[in-house]
């Protein structure tokens, strides 16, 4: 069940990143051709698996204790970032993100920028792609290292990241358009509470606690996150309808 | 020099996000389940309340803000 849980992780989690990072990509190739944002994104692909290589590994030789409470923090703090900024949206406190408006934004914005070259490539199309897709996967790199390190099985949470990878990859090719009607917020909303989920386990574990029924305690745990995570965004719903209604009295 | 500030705030972004005091939270949380199971308290619940509790304080101060 761990290793469904991790793989699902690493798939949601990357999946919604990399749809963001193909906007970028796809914005550049259709404004200033596609040589110089695919020669960045390779680029940063392989950083980015470079960063994989070099840390999953060095990861596996901390003990495992003390490795839980460092990664139970780390994905407690990541986790929370996440869901606090999906409740926000949710409840209509934050705008959804628009892949659509974003797309129109880049592509606006690479028309406007002049034409320069460096090494045979269009600089200001490689710069960007580069920096989007790294920055975009860095978090996704953050989550298979230290999930993968975690369960000890690296393998299969780059193995999540990479299925998620080539299907926004071809849906990307497939539709030449940004993925405008992934439901973002929701699959952001979803990662969230399991990286809460798996970041409280091995948070109390690393600690020294022992959970009521071992691993059992995992989905009661990710029922309780998500239990009251929905419920929050209904509060702050309310609240939100609430508010102006109340604000000229 | 401005390059190590930028790669800082680059990590501390990164991780800490809008919310220091969630950060600083689990610290706290974790660093007394330590102790409680030290104690020999059981201490599974803590974390929990802990990450719900500092989730809802944060949305609080963000909305109200």
């Amino acid at each position: 069940m761990t290793s469904a849980l991790l793989f699902i992780s690493a798939f949601l989690a990357s999946g919604v990143e990399f749809v963001e990072a193909l906007t970028i990509v796809l914005a550049l190739g259709i404004t200033r051709g596609w040589r110089s944002p695919l020669v960045g994104t390779a680029a940063a692909a392989l950083v980015l698996a470079a960063i994989v290589a070099a840390l999953g590994p060095a990861l596996t030789l901390v003990p495992i204790d003390v490795l839980r409470l460092i990664v139970g923090a780390l994905l407690l703090a990541f986790g929370l970032q996440w869901l606090r900024k999906a409740i926000l949206r949710s409840s209509g406190y934050k705008a959804l993100h628009d892949e659509e408006e974003a797309f129109h934004l880049e592509t606006e914005e690479a028309r406007r920028a002049g034409a320069g070259e460096h090494a045979g490539l269009d600089w200001y199309a490689f710069t960007l792609s580069f920096k989007g897709v790294l920055l975009e996967g860095l978090e996704v790199a953050f989550i298979v290292v230290t999930f993968g390190s975690s369960e000890r099985n690296i393998p299969l949470a780059a193995l999540g990241a990479a299925s998620a990878l080539l299907l926004v990859v071809l849906a990307g090719v497939a539709l030449r358009a940004p993925l405008a009607r992934v439901p973002e917020n929701t699959i952001k909303f979803s990662v969230g509470v399991l990286l809460t989920t798996f970041g409280t386990f091995w948070g109390a574990e690393g600690t020294g606690v022992s959970w009521p029924g071992d691993e059992l305690a995992l989905p009661v745990l990710l029922a309780f996150i998500a239990f009251s995570a929905f419920g929050l965004v209904k509060l702050l719903e309310r609240r939100r309808i609430q508010t102006p209604a109340e604000a000229p009295a | 020099m401005r390059l190590v500030a930028r790669f800082l705030r680059f990590w501390w972004t990164f991780i800490v996000g809008d919310d220091w005091r969630v950060a600083l939270g689990i610290a706290v949380a974790l660093g007394v389940s330590a102790m409680l199971v030290e104690a020999g308290v059981p201490a599974w619940w803590l974390i929990p309340l802990a990450a719900v509790g500092l989730l809802a304080d944060s949305l609080r101060r963000a909305t109200r803000a």
